[in-house]
Order: C-alpha cells, then structure tokens, then sequence
C-alpha cells in the first residue's frame, strides 16, 4: 500500500464524514454490527465484523472458515479421477471451469496433451460456465442494490446456458466430465446450433441488463465511486480476475499465460475499465460476458474433428514431481499446486483460489463507507463462499 | 351534508365499523393479488404464483394460510409490551386514513372539513408504530432500519404536504369532498366538458406527491428501511406470523390509500363527466369509478418499486430537501400567483 492511494482514500472518507459532521460532534460511540455468517448478501456463510458509528463503517473484518471442507486434504486420500468430483463443488456456479486447472496440472506432470478436439470442446465449456457463472453476478448485483428483477431475468436466461452444460455433461451444476488426456464424452449431435441460438439469448440478457442497471441514475449512484479500488492496492492484495481487470490492469490468464486450451487460436479481446469503482467491476463483468459469448460462437464454428481422448493408462499413476497450472477462471485467477509421489493420488494439492484473494481487500476498501455501500461492495467484489473456504 | 340512510347514530356507526374492518384487508389483498402476484410474477417472469388454482387465485388463501400457522416468536431481549403494540399501530394509522377517503357524494365515512389535514396527520402516525418495532426487536439491523424510517418518513412528509398545498389552494378547501366538487365544477380556459382535474393544472404537485408516497410507503427505490438485502427486512426482522400480517397488511393498506388519496386530489376523485356532482347515481358509480383510478394509480407506484434500484439513505435525505422541497415551494407561489391574477 502507498502513500498515493492512503491519501485517496483519507479524502474519500473525508468527503463521506462531510455529510455526518453532526455524528462526528456527538460521538455516539461504537456498535459492532456482524454482518453474517447468515446474511442474504454474503451469499452463504461469510461473516464481516463491521464497527459503526452510526452507519458509516469504522473497521470491517471479514472472518471466514463458516463452510471449510478441507478439500485440500481431501485430495490427498483421493485418486486423480476422483479428485475432479472434489474441486467441482469449490466455485460452485461455474464448476466446469474448476476441473479444467486441476486437470491440466496432472496432464502437465504425466506429459500427456488432449487431442485438439478435447481441447476445444473443453473451452467451450469452460466459457459457458463462465457465462453461467457472471449472468447471475448480473442480476445478483442488482438484488444488492435493491432491484428485485434484474435477478429473475439471470436465473431464467442462466437456465438455458446450464441446460447446454447439461446436455453435454449430465450434470447441470457439478459436471465431472473432465478427464486427465481429454474428455468423458463427446458433445451430443445438434448441440453445436442449440448452444448458438442460446448465446443470441445471452446476449439480449446482457442488453436487458445494460438497460435496467447499468443505464438507470440510481444504480450508478449507488455503484460510481463506490468502493474504489486504485491499481496499486488491486495488485498489493492479489486480486485477480475482473476486480483486477476493472482498476485499470490489463490481465487476462486466457491471454497472458495460456495453459494449452483454444483461446490463443480466436479473436477476442480483454476489457479493462480505468475507474476501479464498484460501477466498473459490474461494467466489467457485463463485456466479458458479452465477450465469452463470441468466445463460444467462434469457438462453435471450428471445432476440430478427431478423438476425444489422448492415449492414457486404464490406471493412472501421475510420476512424481511439482506443477502448478492456473487459468482464468471466472472469478480470477484459480490454480492447482500438485505436489506428487508417484501414487495413485496427489501428495499434496494447494489450491488458489480467486475469492479468498479477493475478500482481503475488505477491511481497506471498507474504511468509512456507509452501511448500503457494504453491500453493494461485497456485491461488486463477487466472492463465492465455497471459493472462499474450500 | 345530505345522508344516504336515514338510521339511528348507533346503526349508522355500527355499519361503519363493519365496513372499515373489511374493507382493509380487502384492499391490501386486491392489490397483493394484483400487483405482487400477478403483476410481478408477469414483470419478472416467476413462475409459482400464477399457477397456484385457477389464475393464481389459491395463493393468496395459500400465503394467509401461511402466516397464521407461524410460532409466533418474541426475542428475548424484546420489549415485550412495546413490541406487541407496535403493528397495531401501524395498522391503525392505516385504518385512520380510510375515514376520509371519499368514493361517492355521500359515500365516506366522515366528511370531515380538514380532510387533507386530518389525512396527511394520521399517516405519518405510522413512524410512531414502525420506531416502536424497531427499538423494541432488541435487534441492530430492526434499529437501524427503525431509525432509517424515521429519518426518510419525516423527510418525506414536507414534500408530500406541500404538494398537496398546491391543491389545496387551487381548490379553496381542506375538504376532499370540497377538492373532487372544484375539480368536477372547474373548467380549464373555460371548457369544463371534463371538470379539471388537478392533474394537468397540478402536474409538478402531482409528480411531488407520488414520489413522496413512494417514500412514505416505504416501497423501492426509497425501501432503506426494509431493505432486504442490508438489514434483513430491517423494522420488522423480528416479527413472524400474524403480527407480519398485520405489518404486511398495513403496507398494502397504506398503499390503497395513498392511491386513493392521489385518485381524489388529481384525478378528479368519484366524479364521471357528465353527470351532476351531487347526483345520487353516483354514490353507486363513484366507488367503481375510484376504484379503477385507485388502480391506475397504485400501479404506477407498484411498476417503478418492481423496476429501480434502491437508493441510500443519504441520498435519499439528500434528495428531498435539495429538489423536492424547493420545487413543492415554487409550486405553491406558482400556484398562488395563477390564482390572484386568473
């Protein structure tokens, strides 16, 4: 943390406590306000210790640990194959895309590439769950803020994207269909124009959202200049992903550091927005929604033919040795640290997940804000608890 | 005042009474059924409560089915005493408003002469009953939102009051009854065919006036008192089952009346061009004629709670005392100069 943003930030406090001068005679004292573990804006079980004077926050500190289950150690009394069912259930709505890194990494350590088939149909998933995952950050920002419908419409159009994932997968949420050396199954016939005419749906979605949030005086009163979060802090809390990308970085995993998936071989482009208010990390989010659309429908159009599945032992054994592999995930950076023995399973799996970095921003971005602006900052931030505590 | 009945005091209040017991959750269910089933489920493509018997209709015996079979659950740390009261309260200032509200030459429960008065004073009785709940839930979200309302709902009654002022004035009365005869009898540059509704003469006051209703009622984008996702439900987090209801019911009251009131100052109240204002016709017309406007009304106040954002409460203080005090204060000079020199 510099002295730049520390002085940002004292006079965004400053500008705030202008309007509570009266509050500040008085001095009322303290009242500590949990927000949490159960509280319909922390999306599950996240608790924020917040100290108010009257409403505006003094200190808030987020406590987690409510929903840990032990993944990490879990996968080390799991074989690789079983292991995928574990890391399904940490970003739970967008699932796919969790596989898709730990797979990678134990492909990396046993020298195995997918066929380029795999590869592909791989990225298409991932980019669906991605859509998945951000429409309902959509409308859920809107819910925060107290707009009732946005939410509704994301649930109904998030419906058609799962039904795709589903009818490739099986599982509409937890999907286990990534595999060390390719994919479980090939992609149904009529699949391919189905998922194209969902994303002309999508992208209206993502029309009707420009127009009820992003374009409404109220939410961006409620959203610009909320919770900033200047470039220097983003990158000094290790955040990652649109959080990142909305302080004015430009940093895409997809882009930066490819792991082998299709991304390299379309046109696309990462969107970056220079205020890092809670209003750009929802304007943020929308593009790349946008964006992963044309990810899909590019991704759609030239699929390549040839097997699903690389050449792998019936029982796998991974040699021994390190490897880390992350992908941009749709909250942020989300990597796999396996550390193997040569066994049927992992020694050791570190798992990095983008919330738990994006959460320690909290007790900073939260200094002197008021109450309704710790929502719509945790809304913005976009955590998910089973990211959090995995 | 000419009466409908001839009947002896006693008769005449008992049937009064009657009526006023059903007539609130009578309205609170038209336009839970109206507006939060069917208009919302439509709006926001739901699913359950349009199919719920024949055109969602089960619902509603569904929801109140629901609530009457809650525990009905007193914190420890409540004020007991404070803590029951507090939705009867809030009831009853709903049950105040509904005295006044006109629907036919003789149609009203009291034909009061300071009827926007008497109106606009029972209403804001309600803070009373909603900072009750809040203090006496022992519970900092219900505080916090307890102190929010009373904050945003006296903020709010000045707009709303001086809005009405326009009217008042252009009227020449206090009286409803009085303000739907000048609007029946007025005319606009002399074509009177259809009255004059104040809503053309009074368009800014009634602008002033619905937004301030929209705060009053607590409804979004001024909703920081309940706000769901921030304080949990806020004033009433602690309350379940039947004493819900009453808050529930209170809510959708208020917002009938509020209508109604709106229905009556700007819309030209019971009235039907073309028939003679004290003509008897219209003690049975006027309460459909009110009814429909009511509606008109309350969906406007229900389509922009389904539709925006929710403000805060710093912005919303803000918002009342920079621009709607001071546009409702131009009103009324405005008003009053049309009215010296027209």
């Amino acid at each position: 943390m510099t002295t730049t943003s520390d002085r940002e930030q004292m006079a965004y406090v400053a500008a705030q406590a202008a309007d509570a001068r009266v509050n500040v005679e008085l001095d009322t004292g303290d009242m500590t306000l949990n927000i949490g573990p159960q509280h319909p804006a922390t999306h599950g079980t996240l608790r924020i210790a917040c100290k108010l004077d009257g409403e505006q926050v003094v200190v808030a500190e987020p406590i987690m640990g409510y929903m840990h289950r032990g993944y990490e150690k879990l996968c080390e009394v799991r074989t690789y194959p079983q292991c995928t069912t574990l890391v399904n259930r940490i970003d739970w709505l967008g699932s796919f895309a969790n596989e898709v890194p730990f797979i990678l990494a134990a492909e990396r350590l046993m020298e195995v590439e997918a066929p380029p088939r795999a590869q592909w149909i791989r990225t298409i998933l991932f980019e669906l769950s991605r859509i998945a995952n951000l429409s309902l950050f959509l409308g859920d920002m809107g819910v925060q803020i107290g707009a009732l419908t946005p939410v509704f419409f994301a649930f109904r159009d998030r419906e058609r994207v799962l039904n795709q994932i589903e009818e490739v997968t099986g599982g509409r949420f937890h999907p286990n269909f990534d595999r060390i050396g390719g994919l479980k199954d090939d992609i149904p016939k009529g699949w391919v124009d189905e998922t194209r005419s969902v994303m002309t749906k999508m992208r209206t979605f993502c029309d009707e959202m420009e127009d009820l949030l992003v374009g409404n005086e109220i939410f961006q009163a409620r959203c610009r200049g909320v919770g900033v979060i200047p470039a220097d802090v983003a990158l000094g809390h290790g955040l990652s992903g649109a959080n990142l990308r909305a302080s004015g970085i430009d940093w895409d995993l997809r882009r930066d550091a490819n792991p082998g998936l299709a991304w390299d071989q379309i046109d696309w482009r990462v969107w970056t927005h220079p205020d890092g208010d809670s209003f750009a990390r929802y304007w943020v989010r929308l593009q790349e929604t946008r964006e992963a659309t044309r990810i899909v429908d590019q991704l759609l159009d030239g699929i390549p033919t040839g097997p699903i599945m690389a050449k792998v032992p019936r029982i796998i054994k991974v040699p021994a040795g390190e490897a880390y592999v992350s992908t941009e995930n749709p909250l942020g950076e989300m990597g796999y640290y396996i550390v193997s023995k040569g066994d049927l399973g992992p020694f050791r799996v570190k798992i990095r997940t983008p919330s738990f970095n994006n959460i320690s921003v909290v007790p900073w971005v939260m200094k002197g804000v008021y109450v309704p602006d710790v929502i719509t900052i945790l809304g913005s931030l976009y955590f998910i608890l089973g990211d959090i505590d995995r | 005042m000419t009466t409908l009945l001839a009947l002896p005091y006693w008769q005449e209040t008992a049937i009064k009474l009657g009526v006023a017991l059903a007539v609130i959750p009578t309205t609170s269910l038209i336009l839970v059924y109206l507006f939060l089933f069917k208009m919302m489920a439509f709006m926001q493509s739901r699913l359950g409560p349009n199919d719920t018997g024949p055109y969602g209709s089960l619902q509603l015996i569904a929801e109140a089915i629901k609530f009457l079979q809650k525990e009905d659950i007193h914190p420890a740390q409540a004020d007991r005493r404070v803590f029951r009261m507090a939705p009867v309260v809030v009831l009853a200032s709903t049950f105040l408003l509904y005295v006044v509200l006109p629907a036919g030459p003789d149609a009203v429960v009291q034909n009061l002469d300071t009827g926007v008065f008497y109106a606009m004073a029972v209403s804001s009785l309600s803070v009373l009953g909603i900072l009750m709940a809040g203090w006496a839930s022992a519970n900092k979200y219900a505080l916090l939102g307890g102190l929010r309302a009373a904050g945003q709902l006296i903020a709010y009654e000045l707009p709303l009051i001086l809005a009405v002022m326009g009217v008042v004035v252009q009227a020449e009365t206090l009286n409803l009854q009085g303000i739907v005869h000048a609007q029946a009898t007025g005319e606009i540059f002399g074509f009177g065919a259809i009255g004059n509704p104040f809503i053309l003469t009074q368009f800014l006051a009634f602008l002033i006036f619905m937004i301030a209703a929209q705060a009053e009622l607590t409804q979004t984008p001024f909703d920081m008192p309940v706000a769901e996702t921030e304080l949990v439900g806020g004033f009433h987090v602690e309350y379940t089952g039947f004493r819900f209801l009453l808050f529930f019911m209170a809510e959708f009251g208020t917002a009938f009346a509020f209508s109604a009131l709106a229905a009556v100052m700007f819309l030209g109240g019971w009235w039907i061009p073309g028939f003679d204002v004290d003509d008897n016709i219209l003690n049975i017309l006027g309460p459909g004629v009110m009814l429909a406007k009511i509606l008109l009304v309350a969906f406007f106040i229900f389509w922009v709670r389904f539709t925006y954002p929710r403000l805060r409460e710093d912005q919303l203080q803000k918002f009342a005392w920079k621009i709607l005090i001071p546009l409702a204060l131009a009103n009324i000079v405005l008003t009053g100069i049309f009215k010296v020199v027209f």
